[in-house]
């Protein structure tokens, strides 16, 4: 499967924007790379140049901040987020069961995107649904209860939608 | 909305609004806390919303008699029954709720006044069915002082706050009360940091009210990095202004001028329901210049912390604030001198700062009769793992753990046997059977090897792989160490290789040995917290699992049949129908039989997925 491309545009524009919301000032530089990532999906080498070129930081802060957090990606991502909780509740209720599932299922590992750009698969630390272990969160929505016998429907569900 | 400039038009409108509610004859509570709304309570919110307006019985539309109000509550508590909701004023809890009920439950419950049994709470002992919320086994054994106005107001309504007398104590602080009293109050009240250590509240304050300094801060840590817990969250979100109105009694008591609170950005609702509660604060004139006349000025920002554990650490979250990456620094000055941007800093834990009304609203000697003699007050704890009734309980200090697990969370599912409980999170260690009737409070659990921590309690039972658990933390906190001091990044690191080893079964008894030396020199010789109490689940796990590191070690075995390395799956020829159901689900085709005949596994093609074991229905598959 061909890689697809992404493309990455107005982002003086967009940094713009989004340092103005922050009265320019790089002390915010968390929620200014949250902001950016929420519009392109990921942190762009682009993004990251402008940001810093923009705020007069160096370049090489800006990459410390990115790569620091867990928040931020720097590859584009799928169209659908996979997230399995890996919290300690959900990891008891075999979460690292799902997860070794969903890598086989889809062919990668957590942390990468399929060539399709469909799928990006990570963990998280507790989702505040303890109760509901295991749980996997696909773009914002909870699915609880999970085992490694359901995941085969569920990436089904989503290839269809 | 009107600005509230006294004492007495806050007390005017705080009449005003219970008097309301008090005539608001009937009102539906759903509970819309992350963990329903994961269940589906939008649907069931929405459903009511569609069914009261086409009944002409929604308040919004029509006032008057017969007319019913609906609240999108913050979390019960009851998590894993959820959706929940509570018909007022009766109070009628009804769980599990769906959709497809809210119909019935409006013609039957809202209207007719009956009960729907099948969605009344059963009680598992008696096989009764249970009409009221506080008379479910699960909410009896508990003192709900933090967590009971959850359920009662809509977080988004400032309004709904001030009817249940909110700001009365921030009002009584800052108009009555000097900073040294309010100081003293809390000092008296034994009130001790609910974010893990336990640090005694009012002494903190005390240190920075005498730091002169022109700007001070005051910060509410809502991070919450504790993979297993969930009660900062849920306060955030079901009561975000006990938490802000705890914040102003603070900073008024020590001098500051600016607050923070630092969430992370994995919890979107609780974010938006503070920033909420800060502007309708603000709007109202309880943030910002003058608050009621009394001279005092305060406000407060929200700052979306990146999702890193280590971030919740106090002066890795300071930096982080400060738009710096989210490292600790070794603390010869306390941060109640120079905290953040040099000035003095109050940190605190969300559940310490929501305890602040209530002491200033009851007392310091009120308060301080709840508990044990050094810890007081109430915790929350997120109950769950292997227990019947999940959900966040909120305690006196001094019960036991043995009462929690088992008198509120039900004990334990499928007539399993009790392993360990886990508290403190990656800081904190498990506790066996004989440890059960220890009473929770800072002091026991910390010398058990545990610690009282933010609050998770992790039941695990039989099926749970003890060495695989101090593992599971080890990795947590090698992926999480920030790696600026050596003990913790590389001591860790060895940690892990060496627990991956026994888990793999070649291990060697020398390492367990190796484990206990390289956990004491990592906890002396970090730089942080997060290093300092990073061998706790290692070293806990050791002491009271010896026998589950030898079984891996010597015999290649584990128990629990977690460790993939040492088990296998296999099928039980008397427990086999030939339904051949596994035969179909294999991802792999390790399963051979015909249908109706006995099946096998193949062990050299089979994966350990645990898909047979999952989709099996006569329990013909188990792990050895
Ligand atoms: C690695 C590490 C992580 C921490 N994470 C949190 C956290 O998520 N929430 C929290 O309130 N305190 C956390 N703490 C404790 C804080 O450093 C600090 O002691 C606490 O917020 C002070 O508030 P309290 O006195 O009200 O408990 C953490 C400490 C360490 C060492
Ligand atoms: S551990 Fe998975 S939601 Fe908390």
């Amino acid at each position: 499967m061909a890689m697809t491309e992404v493309v990455v545009e107005n982002v003086e524009q967009n940094v713009k924007e989004v340092l103005a919301r922050y009265g320019n000032n790089p002390a915010r530089m968390i929620e200014i790379l949250q902001d950016l990532q929420d519009i392109y999906g990921y942190l762009p080498r682009e993004v990251l140049r402008e940001v810093s070129h923009q705020t007069e930081m160096p370049l090489t802060r800006v990459y410390h901040v990115a790569t620091f957090f867990k928040a931020f990606t720097l590859k584009p991502r799928g169209k659908y987020t996979i997230q399995v909780c890996t919290g300690t509740a959900c990891h008891v209720k075999g979460s690292y069961r799902v997860l070794e599932r969903l890598e086989d299922v889809l062919g990668i590992k957590a942390g990468d995107t399929t060539d399709d750009l469909m799928f990006t698969l990570e963990t998280v630390n507790c989702v505040g649904a303890c109760a509901l272990g295991p749980v996997v969160i696909v773009n914002h929505k909870y699915h609880a209860y999970m085992t490694p016998a359901k995941v085969e429907s569920l990436i089904k569900e989503y290839r269809e939608q | 909305m009107k600005r509230i400039e006294s004492r007495e038009a806050l007390l005017e409108l705080y009449r005003e609004l219970a008097g309301e509610r008090e005539k608001e004859e009937k009102y539906i509570a759903v509970c819309t806390g992350t963990a329903c709304l994961a269940n589906g309570a939008q649907e069931v919110y929405d459903a009511f919303k569609e069914e009261l307006a086409k009944r002409g019985l929604d308040i919004q539309v029509k006032k008057g008699e017969g007319s019913v109000s609906l609240r999108g509550t913050g979390c019960h508590g009851f998590c894993g029954r959820g959706p929940l909701v509570a018909i007022h004023p009766r109070k009628i809890f009804y769980q599990l709720v769906r959709p497809e009920d809210v119909p019935e439950i409006v013609e039957k419950t809202v209207v007719g006044g009956e009960l729907i049994d099948r969605l009344l709470y059963e009680d598992p002992v008696t096989g009764e069915r249970v009409l009221h919320e506080e008379d479910i086994p699960f909410y009896k054994k508990q003192m709900r002082l933090l967590m009971a106005a959850n359920g009662q107001i809509d977080p988004k309504s400032i309004y709904d706050y001030i009817a249940i007398g909110g700001y009365q104590a921030m009002a009584k602080a800052i108009l009555d009360m000097e900073g040294d009293e309010i100081i003293q109050e809390v000092i008296d009240s034994g009130l001790r940091g609910r974010g893990g250590a336990g640090f005694p509240t009012g002494w903190k304050w005390e240190d920075a009210k005498k730091h002169q300094s022109p700007v001070k801060y005051v910060i509410c840590n809502a991070d919450e990095g504790d993979p297993g817990a969930y009660m900062d969250r849920s306060l955030l979100e079901g009561n975000p202004h006990s938490v802000l109105e705890g914040m102003i009694i603070g900073a008024y008591a020590v001098g500051a001028t600016e607050g923070w609170v630092y969430v992370r950005k994995e919890y979107p609702l609780a974010l938006e329901n503070i920033t909420l509660a800060i502007e309708q604060a603000r709007e109202l004139g309880l943030l910002g210049e003058n608050i009621l006349g009394s001279g005092f000025s305060f406000d407060v920002k929200v700052a979306r912390g990146g999702g890193a554990f280590v971030g919740g650490e106090s002066s890795a979250l300071m930096a982080s604030i400060e738009g710096r990456v989210a490292e600790p620094r070794s603390k010869h000055i306390h941060a109640t001198e120079s905290g953040l941007w040099g000035r003095p800093t109050v940190l605190n834990n969300v559940e310490t700062w929501a305890n602040v009304p209530i002491i200033i609203n009851k007392g310091a000697q009120w308060y301080a009769k709840i508990g044990t003699e050094k810890s007081k007050g109430t915790k929350i704890f997120s109950l769950v793992g292997d227990v019947n009734h999940t959900g966040l309980v909120e305690v006196p200090m001094g019960i036991t753990l043995r009462e929690v697990i088992f008198d509120i969370g039900g004990g334990i599912p499928g007539g399993k046997e009790f392993k360990g409980v886990q508290t403190g999170g990656p800081s904190g260690g498990c506790l066996p059977q004989s440890q059960l009737d220890l009473p929770v409070d800072f002091d026991t659990l910390d010398a058990a090897g545990s610690m009282m921590g933010s609050g998770g309690m992790i039941v695990m039972d039989e099926n749970t792989c003890m060495v695989d658990v101090a593992r599971y933390f080890v990795k947590f906190l090698t992926e999480e160490s920030c790696g600026k001091c050596v003990p913790c990044r590389e001591g860790l690191k060895h940690m892990l290789d060496i627990l991956t080893r026994i888990t793999d079964g070649e291990g060697t008894m020398e390492d367990v040995e190796l484990l206990e030396e390289l956990g004491y020199v990592i906890a002396h010789a970090s730089l942080c917290g997060l290093g300092k109490s990073a061998p706790n689940p290692v070293l806990s796990t050791i002491k009271y699992y010896k026998d589950e590191y030898i079984e891996h070690v010597r015999d290649k075995k584990c128990r629990a049949g977690v460790c993939k390395a040492l088990v296998k799956y296999i099928i039980i020829a008397e427990n086999c129908t030939g339904c051949h159901v596994c035969f179909k689900r294999c991802p792999v085709g390790a399963i051979s039989g015909e249908p109706k005949g006995i099946h096998v596994i193949d062990q050299e093609m089979c994966i350990k997925c645990g898909i047979c074991k999952d989709v099996c229905k006569f329990d013909a598959v188990k792990v050895v």
